[in-house]
């Protein structure tokens, strides 16, 4: 019984790790698929669909900015707490804005973002998605000759490229504000002068990480949710599951991202 | 059968297999639907008539044998063309299937606005004339979720008319709707037969709406057609399986001794 199990194992890794290698597969075959739709489609005659796309970055973006503001506000000023606790020590205070400004630019912010984007707009579309499967609105689509993902999802890749780096770039700002509302309270800098040091602290390279993590980002949350809908089965019990799936999986695909991308910019900054 | 020499038949389905893996659902049936003709396909839950219509329109890829509507083999043939041959059928699915988030009128004028250059107001115009045809004229701004079922059925026969298709295909049309207005989706259907010469193909198991509408029908039982002909033809009958679906037999529950015993004792499939 015991040595079945153990002898079943390579077995069983081996069948995760395609699985997994299959999971990721899908996720590019819908990105690269929406690629070419939207930026080759146009010149082999095929519509595309702004408005929609245009209606996504409402409800993705726009719609958004609110939390994301109060959010990346509230982390911007746990960071200057936490970290004013450690530099008061050494008697650096007025490194807080440094500090809150690299943490919150090159790796918060983007961070935040598309866990809020996760949240609100990954498991909508799993949630979209996975609805029209069960209601045969999907089959629906295709029956009358339009692709699903040239409808449903292109548009809405198009629109997280655009909007989560957007947010992005307005969660970082809140951030720093978060930060200087301590700063300003409590580590004697006016707000000029905290800017001003958030100004020094930065290189313009460091956002641009930022961004290009939060693009990158948006594409897996994309992909996650739109994916995790289309293999939605039958019955609405498993549209909640998608749902869920799609969380789940986005965080933490995010996450992994996250860790090749800074681990990569690490090691080219280095050289 | 005495299928007119020269004259293409609508839908040709040649020795047509289709697969969930590894349990196969249609073993291998062959029929015509000839033009302008309404084909009903009976069957019980489970007896792949679903599954046969969901292989006509191109939803599921058949294992094996050949499925020909306008020339062209869709078992075969590629997303492009199956897309050319998609915009010259309707589909009306048992639930609707209306797009949610659109009101009726744009429910009916996707097609339309998405597969032709028309301007938009004849596509309007279109849109109230298709809605007036199955009686949901004044109901263009209405979303489908204020709809009753019936409606929403009515609805979405108006949006598989709205590029005039060669063909018709109806999923259980009059499934969960009640008697009344079951009846008027089957007035409906016949009033559709008078006014355009369109070959329609009705997957159902109402036998009393089957009846009143079919030219032919067929009976799918597990994967075979068992019965195929005219609704005299069909009645007439003196097949066993025919007989107890039309004169609604239950399945006698004669269980085997052994079999109980091992169901009731077996070890189950151990599952990971």
């Amino acid at each position: 019984m015991k040595t079945e199990r153990i002898a079943a194992l390579p077995d069983r890794v081996g069948l995760e790790t395609m699985k997994g290698l299959a999971y990721v597969g899908g996720l590019a075959r819908l990105a690269g698929e929406s690629a070419y739709i939207t930026f080759m489609g146009p010149f082999r005659g095929q519509r595309l669909r702004p408005q929609r796309a245009f209606h996504q970055a409402m409800a993705v973006g726009v719609q958004a900015v609110p939390i994301v503001s109060l959010i990346s506000f509230f982390v911007g000023l746990i960071m200057a707490l936490q970290s004013a606790y450690e530099l008061r020590r050494l008697g650096a205070i007025q490194f807080v804005a440094e500090a809150v400004a690299i943490s919150i630019v090159r790796e918060l912010g983007p961070l935040i973002t598309a866990i809020i984007v996760i949240g609100r707009s990954g498991s909508a579309f799993a949630a979209e998605i996975g609805t029209m499967k069960v209601t045969e609105e999907v089959d629906a689509l295709k029956t009358m000759a339009l692709r699903p993902v040239a409808f449903l999802v292109a548009p809405k890749f198009l629109a997280m490229l655009v909007m989560v780096p957007c947010l992005t770039i307005w969660a970082d700002f809140m951030g720093v504000m978060g930060g200087c509302l301590f700063g300003v309270a409590g580590a004697n800098f006016t707000f000029t002068s905290y800017l001003q040091a958030t100004r020094d602290a930065l290189f313009l390279r460091d956002i641009f990480t930022g961004l290009v993590k939060s693009a990158l980002f948006s594409l897996v949350i994309t992909a996650v949710g739109c994916q995790e809908g289309f293999s939605t089965g039958a019955g609405a019990e498993e549209v909640g599951r998608s749902t869920t799936a799609a969380v789940v999986t986005s965080i933490f695909m995010v996450i992994v991202v996250d860790l090749v991308f800074t681990a990569l910019f690490y090691v080219t900054n280095r050289g | 059968m005495n299928e007119s020499v020269g004259e293409r038949p609508a839908i040709s389905v040649v020795n047509l297999r289709v697969s969930y893996g590894e349990r196969e659902i249609l073993h291998g049936i062959s029929f015509d639907v000839r033009r302008a003709e309404t084909v009903v396909i009976l069957g019980g839950s489970g007896s792949g008539k679903s599954t046969l219509l969901r292989t006509l329109v191109g939803l599921e890829r058949p294992s094996g044998g050949e499925v020909w509507i306008k020339g062209v083999n869709i078992a075969e043939a590629s997303d492009d063309e199956l897309d050319e041959i998609r915009k010259k059928m309707g589909v009306s699915f048992q639930g609707g299937a209306l797009f949610g988030s659109m009101t009726v009128g744009e429910n009916v004028a996707l097609p339309l606005r998405e597969h032709t250059r028309l301007e938009e107001s004849t596509i309007e115009i279109m849109v109230r004339i298709k809605l007036e045809q199955v009686g949901l004229a004044s109901f263009e701004d209405f979303m489908p979720s204020q709809l009753s079922g019936g409606m929403k059925k009515r609805a979405a026969v108006a949006r598989a008319l709205a590029m005039d298709p060669e063909i018709l295909f109806f999923d259980e049309p009059s499934a969960g709707l009640d008697p009344i207005i079951a009846a008027g989706i089957d007035e409906l259907i016949l009033s559709l037969k008078k006014a355009y010469a369109i070959s329609m193909v009705v997957v159902t198991h109402e036998l009393a709406s089957a009846f009143l509408i079919a030219d032919r029908m067929l009976l799918i039982d597990r994967g075979d057609i068992i019965a195929i002909g005219t609704s005299q033809e069909l009645a007439a009958s003196a097949n066993a399986r025919v007989r107890q679906f039309l004169d609604r037999v239950p399945e006698p529950q004669v269980e085997d001794e052994l079999n109980y015993l091992q169901m009731l004792t077996g070890d189950r499939e151990r599952k990971s």
